[in-house]
C-alpha cells in the first residue's frame, strides 16, 4: 500500500493507488444503460468520495452490513443513527460488535469499527432517536438508507422526508432507500418522496403479527403461544395493575415464563420456554444473517447507483423470498391515491387576517374546486371545529366566532375532513 | 462570523419545526367527525384536545342489559388504523364476553381487525355484545355457562349484578341508570 499525494483518479490523498479499482470500472466509462446525464470519470468519483453525505438509520443486523458496504464502495461521509445498545444476542450477525462491546451504544461502536477498518471514512454516530432530529438535520444529506425493524420509525422518517419536499428547492428531495427483513424474507425499495409510492402507501402489504382470539387464550389453549399470551395479556394486568410490561426487562419475561409454564402444564401443552416467551411478547421473528446480507447489498447497490447515476436504479420494489428456495421479484409499487402522507399536496390558501373560522368554513363549502360539505377542522395540536361527536361539537363551537389567525399561525397547517372527502385535505394558511 | 451564522440557522430551524398532523390523528379525526351514533351511545373526552383517548358509554334500550350504562375506555396509538384501538370495560360487569379485568372478547378488536374498519365498527360491535351476549366465546366462564344452561337464571344474575349486587361471590359495579 503506497500513500502518494498525486492521484490519477482525483481522489483524496489518503487513497492509495487503485484503492477503488473495482468501483472505477463502472465510474470511468458509461455503459449501454447509463443515464445520459452520467458524466464518467473524475467528477462523479469526487462527488461520491468527497461530497456525498449519506445517512444510515439503524445500526443493527441490516445497519452493520450497510455501513460496511457503503464504506467499501467509496462513500466517505457517513452518518448513523441508532437508539439501541448492544445485546449479547446480537453478536452472531451484527459483526461490527464484539463481546466487550455489550451494553454500549450500537451507533458509536459501529462508527468506530468502520473508521478503524476503512481508512479515510468518517462515520458520525448519533446515539438516540430519529425523532430527536429536525428538518434542518435531515436536509444536510444527499441520501437516506433505512435498515430498521420498526414500522413506527419507518413511518416517521418516511413522513418527515415527504413533508420536507419543497417545490422551490430541488435539494429538499432526499431519496429514501428502505431495507427490511423477516426471517428468510426481505425487501429493498427506493422511495423518491412525493414522486414514487411511499412507505405509507404500501402499509397494507405488511404481514400482520399473529394474534389469537382472546377467548381461545382464556378457555381453550392448545399451543405454547396461547399460554404465553394468556400470561402477558390477561394475567400481567391482573397481577401488576397499572405497571406496564417492559418486554426488555428480563425479570418481566421470567415472570411471564413462570406463569405460562404453569398454565401449559395444567393443559398438557409442551414447548413453553424462556426464549419462546420473549419471542412471543416481543413479536420477534428470528433474524437470518444471510437475508440481512442480501437485502443490505441490494440497498447499497441502489445508493451507489443513485449517488453516481452510473446505472438505472430500482423502480421501485424488490422482494426476496428465501423460505422455499430463492425467489425474487421486482415490481413498481404504485402510489396510493389517498395516501395520508404523500397523497394530495397541501393546499395553500390566503385569507383575510380578520376572517373567522366560520368564514373559512363557508369558503371551503363554496369553493368550486373543493366543495366540502360539513367540514371538520383541526390544527396538529387540537380540534378547531368538529361536526361530531356531540361533546366535541359543543366544545369547539365557540371557536366558530374566533379569528382563524388567533388559532393558526401564518404558514400553519389545518387538517380538514368531511364525509364528502375520501380522505382528508391539508391546508396551509396564510394571511393578507 | 461562523458562530453568528450557526445561531441564525438554529433560529430558522426552530421556526420551521412545527408539528405535522400524524396519519393516525387524521384518521381518528375522520372517524370521529363522521360518527353517527344512536341515542344509546355517547362519547366523553376527559381532555377535549386529546382525541386519541376517550370513553364510550353504552346504554342499551332493549335486551337484558337494558337500563344499564356501560363504560369503555378507548386508547388509540400512533399506529392506528394499522393496529386496533385498545378498548377496555372500566367497570366490573357480569357478561360472558367481558372478564372481571375489563377485557372484551370482540373479534375485530384483535384477530379480525383490519385498517378499513373504523371506530364506528368497534362501537357498533360493542353495543351488539349487550343485545346478544355470546356463550360460545366466553371470557367470564361462569356467566357463559349460566347463559347456556339456564337463561332465566342468567337474566336474573344480570339484573342483580347491574344493581351492584353479588353474583357467586363476585361484587359487581352498579351500572343502573333511571
Ligand atoms: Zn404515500
Amino acid at each position: 500500500m503506497s500513500l502518494s499525494a498525486a492521484q490519477p483518479n482525483g481522489t483524496s490523498p489518503s487513497d492509495w493507488q487503485d484503492r477503488y479499482w473495482h468501483v472505477d470500472q463502472v465510474l470511468e466509462k458509461p455503459g449501454p444503460r447509463t443515464d445520459p446525464s452520467f458524466l464518467a470519470g473524475r467528477e462523479v468519483q469526487e462527488f461520491l468520495r468527497d461530497k456525498c453525505k449519506i445517512l444510515v438509520i439503524g445500526a443493527g443486523g441490516l445497519g452493520c452490513e450497510i455501513l460496511a458496504n457503503l464504506a467499501l464502495t467509496g462513500f466517505k461521509d457517513i452518518h448513523v443513527i441508532d437508539m439501541d445498545t448492544i445485546d449479547v444476542s446480537n453478536l452472531n450477525r451484527q459483526f461490527l460488535f464484539r463481546p466487550a462491546d455489550v451494553g454500549k451504544p450500537k451507533a458509536i461502536v459501529a462508527a468506530e469499527f468502520i473508521m478503524n477498518r476503512v481508512p479515510g471514512v468518517i462515520v458520525t454516530p448519533y446515539y438516540g432517536k430519529i425523532q430527536d432530529k429536525d428538518h434542518e438535520y435531515y436536509m444536510q444529506f444527499n441520501l437516506v438508507i433505512c435498515g430498521l425493524d420498526s414500522v413506527e420509525a419507518r413511518r416517521w422518517i418516511n413522513a418527515t422526508l415527504v413533508s420536507m419536499v419543497d417545490s422551490d428547492n430541488p435539494e429538499s428531495l432526499k431519496p429514501l432507500i428502505d431495507g427490511g427483513t423477516e426471517g428468510f424474507k426481505g425487501q429493498a425499495r427506493v422511495i423518491l418522496p412525493t414522486i414514487t409510492s411511499c412507505y405509507e402507501c404500501s402499509l397494507d402489504m405488511l404481514n400482520k403479527p399473529t394474534t389469537f382470539p382472546i377467548c381461545t387464550i382464556a378457555n381453550t389453549p392448545r399451543l405454547p403461544e396461547h399460554c404465553i399470551e394468556w400470561a402477558s395479556v390477561l394475567e400481567w394486568p391482573k397481577v401488576h395493575g397499572d405497571q406496564k410490561l417492559d418486554t426488555d426487562d428480563p425479570e418481566h419475561i421470567s415472570w411471564l415464563y413462570g406463569v405460562a409454564f404453569k398454565r401449559a402444564k395444567e393443559f398438557n401443552i409442551e414447548g413453553v420456554t424462556w426464549s419462546l416467551t420473549q419471542g412471543v411478547v416481543k413479536n420477534v421473528i428470528p433474524a437470518i444473517a444471510s437475508t440481512n446480507a442480501v437485502i443490505a447489498a441490494a440497498c447499497c447497490n441502489e445508493a451507489f447507483k443513485i449517488a453516481t447515476s452510473s446505472a438505472a436504479y430500482l423502480n421501485n420494489y424488490f422482494m426476496l423470498i428465501g423460505t422455499d428456495g430463492v425467489y425474487s421479484y421486482t415490481f413498481e409499487h404504485e402510489k396510493r391515491e389517498h395516501c395520508p402522507v404523500c397523497g394530495g399536496e397541501a393546499l395553500e390558501i390566503s385569507i383575510n387576517h380578520d376572517w373567522t373560522v366560520e368564514q373559512l368554513m363557508e369558503m371551503l363549502t363554496e369553493k368550486q374546486d373543493i366543495q366540502i360539505k360539513k367540514p371538520s377542522l383541526s390544527t396538529p395540536l387540537k380540534p378547531i371545529y368538529f361536526q361530531q361527536p356531540p361533546q366535541l361539537e359543543k366544545n369547539t363551537r365557540p371557536n366558530l366566532e374566533k379569528k382563524v389567525s388567533d388559532l393558526v399561525a401564518a404558514g400553519g397547517e389545518v387538517t380538514v375532513t368531511s364525509t364528502t372527502l375520501p380522505f382528508s385535505l391539508s391546508l396551509i394558511i396564510n394571511y393578507t | 462570523m461562523l458562530k453568528i451564522w450557526s445561531m441564525k440557522k438554529n433560529e430558522d430551524a426552530m421556526a420551521k419545526k412545527k408539528p405535522k398532523t400524524s396519519a393516525a390523528q387524521i384518521r381518528v379525526q375522520k372517524d370521529l367527525t363522521e360518527l353517527d351514533l344512536p341515542e344509546t351511545m355517547r362519547t366523553e373526552f376527559p381532555d377535549p384536545n386529546d382525541i386519541l383517548n376517550f370513553t364510550l358509554i353504552i346504554t342499551p334500550d332493549e335486551g337484558m342489559y337494558k337500563s344499564g350504562a356501560f363504560q369503555f375506555s378507548f386508547n388509540i396509538n400512533t399506529n392506528y388504523p394499522h393496529e386496533p384501538p385498545k378498548v377496555k370495560c372500566t367497570q366490573k360487569i357480569y357478561h360472558p364476553n367481558v372478564d372481571l379485568e375489563g377485557n372484551v372478547c370482540l373479534n375485530i378488536l384483535r384477530e379480525d381487525w383490519k385498517p378499513v374498519l373504523n371506530l364506528n365498527s368497534v362501537m357498533v360491535g360493542l353495543q351488539y355484545l349487550f343485545l346478544e351476549p355470546n356463550a360460545d366465546d366466553p371470557l367470564n366462564k361462569e356467566a357463559a355457562e349460566e347463559l347456556k344452561k339456564n337463561r332465566e337464571q342468567f337474566m336474573y344474575n344480570v339484573k342483580a349484578s347491574m344493581k351492584g349486587g353479588n353474583v357467586k361471590g363476585v361484587q359487581y359495579a352498579k351500572v343502573i341508570v333511571q
